[in-house]
């Protein structure tokens, strides 16, 4: 009946990605792209200080300046009860002072002009009068007696936050009195910056005749920011639109409420026009949320032979002044406690204190799912030192205490159930692909002779796609996701989804999965997302949780469509619903392949020739909440050279081979694979954020916060192992932050095993040229 | 106070009054409307806001528009021909060079003026070419894959011509 010849090419094919015309002609729609008339324009001051008493701001200057409609400053949005707003995390934020700074770069006030120039020039016209107050900028000194109190809003007189904890203490601390061998570490993993290449910004225009406010704004969860947008203003949430538009990168820093969002939501309100609010870079890099700043100690218990037993953690959570990090709401220490790794252990017990200082917000990811990479650097870290510890190769300990494949699903000391894994086949492929045995005969041969190579190992396991809602929500909203699809009378379909491309390939990969489900070509299916006017509710793209969630609830919606299908193929085919079978992307008659139909013309017939007992049309919504989460996985391996004279690591080969389940698209698992282990060399060699001692940010342009170029980031090698999730509709986990969850460990390991045999036992990241260079100098190695 | 510019964008000539301090980057963007080129980081560090000035890359984010009176720019708008995409995009297309697109611009345009000059680049060359461009997603290895790709159509297109790529929807 069919003659259908257009491929199909659902999952496994590498689709080339819908969304690449418009971004290679230069048609992309980013936020700064976005100009609506009478659009005026908004630039913020922001305070010099990280502590200080706002004594007097003065904006006459400002206002006499031609072109300047309005500034706003936080006893005008006190008066309308917006002074404060509510963090993710249950805590609440300024969004503009009413007497005081708590961080510097923090939004002082508002300035709303005719044109961008005019906005900039009259921000130096606001006198603004501080009066300086000590900074806290050490987490371990906030926690002491007599320190500055950073929130002394709050009721408890301290800057300590919370306290969390996961794991059997008593069983721990048993294991550990009676263990053989303890390792111990302290690992220092530095406040980082996600520094996507777009900056932060919106466009929020107020409708006064129909009280209808839009905001297109850089957001990874507009449904969300809907929600809390409603909850702030009191607008009703019907009369609220948030739009994402394209956004030029996220990685976690676009998930948080920014100062500026509200702030122009408002400007635009109260002057009737719309108001575009762009962050410059050295805005974005001061002031926007930050990711992990975790003071860690870490102790590991293990038997002579190398057998692991048990893990005990205690941890000191830099927060910032706010806790306004993006975790789910009962993980205030976000999936910390998946520490234990790919590792088989009796017991463990992580402790986590959340601690307030003057600095801007901490916690959001940097392209990591809620805390994965504190905790798979340590225990990563941990391995390696319990085998330097013991004279055995990290690669034989690795393989000594794997969870082993026919043990899932396994449950965690501290509670996880992983899904499914088989990390001896990961390591192994990876042993193989690089020649392990032969890179040890050869450092052996260049150690003889004074060179410097090492060879380091991660073998980490994820833990991605939040739901189950059963125990993750974002304040109150449960974590499931959403897909909404229609197939059209002739065969092409719109595909709605809750969750929000930041790059990620979205309207290609989702694309393909109703083409797998449906039968019909991906070139005939439209995804779109991003406009809560439109797209179903859902939480939006973060923690690599598109696919495990919304991608579920895509080939769920799918499979209601072809249960309606099955009907209508049973009219046309004439033939008993049950002796139909959906075989190569059709319905046919069980043993009559000849009597069949696509799902094309069944598409055709829902609208012009369905059985009475069947409703019209076809198309189907599911909002799809996860049973589990899923456990992607990995083993890599780092080969680096370190130049004597430079203190210089070179990264010389890196194979990355990772098991996220079933493959939608292999071209974008690549390429997302290949970001994540660039965003995880970045830290483990370059970024950092510091402050001195007043409260100063170091790092305030990319001049000194350094993101590597094509010179510095080697040719990442990849290949794949395959375990699908047993859990999951088609078997795929979530992939797009496991690179850069296991690549820092596996380069951090590496440059400590070049340097082991000088007695080195640990380097925190990130591992600069000139704290290498200290290092050969104090072993007499450095080459002058 | 404003000054008279006069200069050539994408082969069209364009004029305005506008203040000597507006920087390139927003005359391409406000003034001409062609918000194809990006702003990165405001330092000449990312490289999002490159353009080409008389065929030479360069970041328009901190110069000032005035500086370009008579010269000739040329953005990201300015490489497809004909409804043909210029084998530089049709590269970054079929090697996955992209991902959230807002650096590719500013990589077309650099890489496009490298390959004039280095019609038959090492991998480590293209890399150091584009060494002032930042991308944040693809970690480079299919961008330089892209630039490849492109530069053995450019060469076999000069060696034997026949019809330019096709047009990728």
């Amino acid at each position: 009946m069919t003659t259908e010849t257009t491929p199909i090419r659902g999952m496994g094919h590498s689709v080339k990605r819908k969304e690449d015309p418009r971004f290679l002609r230069g048609k992309g729609r980013y936020v700064d792209d976005i100009k609506l008339p009478g659009m005026l324009y908004m630039d913020i001051v922001r305070s010099p200080y990280a502590h200080a008493n706002i004594t007097r701001i003065d904006a006459s200057k400002a206002l006499a300046l031609p072109g300047v409609l309005a500034v706003i400053t936080g006893k005008d949005l006190d008066e309308a009860g917006l002074a404060w707003m509510p963090t993710l995390m249950g805590d609440k934020q300024m969004v503009l002072p009413v007497d005081r700074v708590v961080y510097q770069a923090q939004e002082v006030a508002a300035v709303i002009a005719t044109e961008r120039y005019i906005a900039a020039d009259a921000i130096t016209l606001i006198e603004v009068e501080y009066e300086p107050l000590p900074p806290v900028m050490d987490p371990f000194k906030a926690l002491e007696a007599d320190s500055p109190l950073v929130r002394p809003d709050r009721e408890q007189k301290t800057n300590h936050i919370w306290h969390w904890e996961a794991g059997d203490a008593a069983q721990t601390d048993a294991i550990f009195q009676q263990a053989e061998v303890v390792v111990k570490q302290d690992l220092y993993i530095p406040r980082i910056h996600v520094s996507s290449i777009e900056t932060c910004g919106c466009v929020a225009s107020f409708d006064s005749v129909e009280g209808k406010l839009t905001v297109y704004m850089t957001t990874q969860a507009p449904h969300a920011i809907r929600t809390v947008f409603s909850l702030v203003t009191g607008i009703a949430e019907h009369k609220i639109r948030i739009v994402s538009p394209d956004i030029g990168g996220g990685f976690g820093g676009k998930v948080p409420v920014y100062p500026g969002y509200v702030i122009a939501s408002v400007a635009s309100l109260k002057t009737g026009h719309p108001v575009k609010w762009i962050e410059d870079r050295s805005e974005n890099l001061q002031a926007d949320s930050f990711a992990r700043d975790y003071h860690i100690s870490a102790e590991l218990a293990a038997t002579k032979d190398g057998a692991m037993q048990a893990l005990r953690v205690k941890t000191l959570a830099d927060h910032g002044a706010f806790d306004a990090a993006a975790n789910p709401s009962k993980f205030p220490a976000g999936l910390f406690s998946v520490i234990t790794g790919s590792y088989t252990l009796k017991a463990a017990h992580v402790e986590v204190d959340g601690v307030y200082t003057n600095k801007p917000s901490g916690g959001v990811a940097y392209r990591c799912s809620f805390r994965v990479t504190e905790a798979v650097h340590t225990i990563e870290r941990m391995v390696d030192t319990l085998a330097q510890q013991l004279g055995l190769d990290p690669a034989d300990v690795r393989m000594k205490n794997f969870i082993q494949p026919e043990a899932f699903p396994y449950t965690s000391p501290t509670g996880w159930e992983y899904d499914s894994g088989n990390y001896p086949a990961a390591l192994r492929k990876a042993m193989e692909k690089i020649d392990y045995a032969g890179l040890r005969q050869e450092q052996a041969e260049k150690r003889a002779r004074g060179e410097l190579m090492g060879i380091g190992i991660s073998t980490f396991t994820e833990i991605v796609g939040a739901g189950p809602s059963h125990t993750f929500d974002i304040l109150g909203i449960k974590m499931f996701d959403s897909c909404e699809i229609r197939v059209h009378p002739t065969g092409s379909v719109i595909a709605r989804i809750g969750v929000q491309s930041q790059g990620q390939g979205h309207e290609t990969t989702f694309a393909q999965i109703v083409a797998e489900e449906l039968g019909l070509p991906v070139e005939n299916i439209t995804v779109e997302h991003g406009d809560t006017d439109t797209a179903p509710y859902g939480l939006g793209t973060y923690a690599s949780r598109s696919t495990p969630t919304a991608g579920a609830a895509t080939a769920v919606a799918a499979r209601k469509i072809r249960e309606k299908a099955r009907k209508i193929a049973a009219h046309l085919l004439e033939a008993n619903v049950d002796d139909l079978e959906w075989q190569d992307y059709k319905f046919q008659v069980k043993g009559s392949p000849g009597r069949s139909v696509g799902m094309k013309e069944i598409a055709f017939a829902a609208y012009t020739n369905f059985p009475s007992d069947v409703e019209a049309g076809l198309e189907a919504v599911d909002y799809y909440d996860p049973p589990n989460l899923t456990f992607p996985f990995g083993a890599y391996i780092c080969v680096v050279d370190i130049d004597r004279g430079t203190g210089q690591v070179k990264i010389r080969r890196f194979v990355a081979v990772d098991d996220c389940g079933n493959i939608i698209n292999p071209m974008i698992v690549d390429g997302q694979i290949h970001g994540g282990l660039t965003m995880g060399m970045a830290p483990a060699l370059m970024e950092a954020i510091t402050y001195d001692e007043n409260g100063n940010m170091q790092q305030g342009t990319f001049m000194e916060y350094l993101l590597p170029t094509a010179m510095e980031t080697p040719v990442w090698e990849t290949d794949k192992t395959i375990t699908p999730s047993p859990h999951h509709p088609f078997g795929a986990k979530g992939v797009g932050e496991s690179a850069t969850v296991g690549a820092p460990p596996a380069i951090a390991n590496a440059v400590v095993d070049a340097l082991s045999h000088l007695g080195v036992t640990h380097i925190d990241i990130p591992i600069t040229p000139w704290k290498v260079y200290a290092i050969l100098e104090a072993h007499g190695v450095a080459e002058l | 106070m404003t000054q008279h510019v006069k200069m050539t964008l994408n082969g069209q000539p364009i004029e305005a009054d506008i203040e000597p301090r507006l920087l390139l980057v927003h005359f391409i963007r406000e003034v001409a409307n062609l918000t194809g080129t990006h702003i990165g980081c405001d330092t000449t560090s990312c490289g999002a806001c490159t353009v080409q000035i008389n065929g030479v890359p360069s970041k328009s984010c901190t110069l000032f528009a005035v500086q370009m009176d008579g010269e000739e720019i040329r953005t990201v708008e300015g490489m497809e021909q004909n409804g043909a995409l210029h084998p530089l995009q049709e590269g970054f297309y079929q090697e996955h060079g992209l991902q959230c697109g807002f650096c590719t611009p500013g990589m077309l345009m650099t890489a496009e003026a490298f390959l004039r000059e280095h019609p038959a680049p090492t991998d480590d060359e293209i890399r150091q070419a584009i060494a002032g461009n930042l991308c944040r997603c693809t970690g480079y290895v299919n961008i330089v894959k892209a630039i490849q790709h492109a530069a053995k159509h450019i060469r076999e297109e000069q060696a034997a011509p026949v019809a330019t790529a096709e047009v990728t929807r």
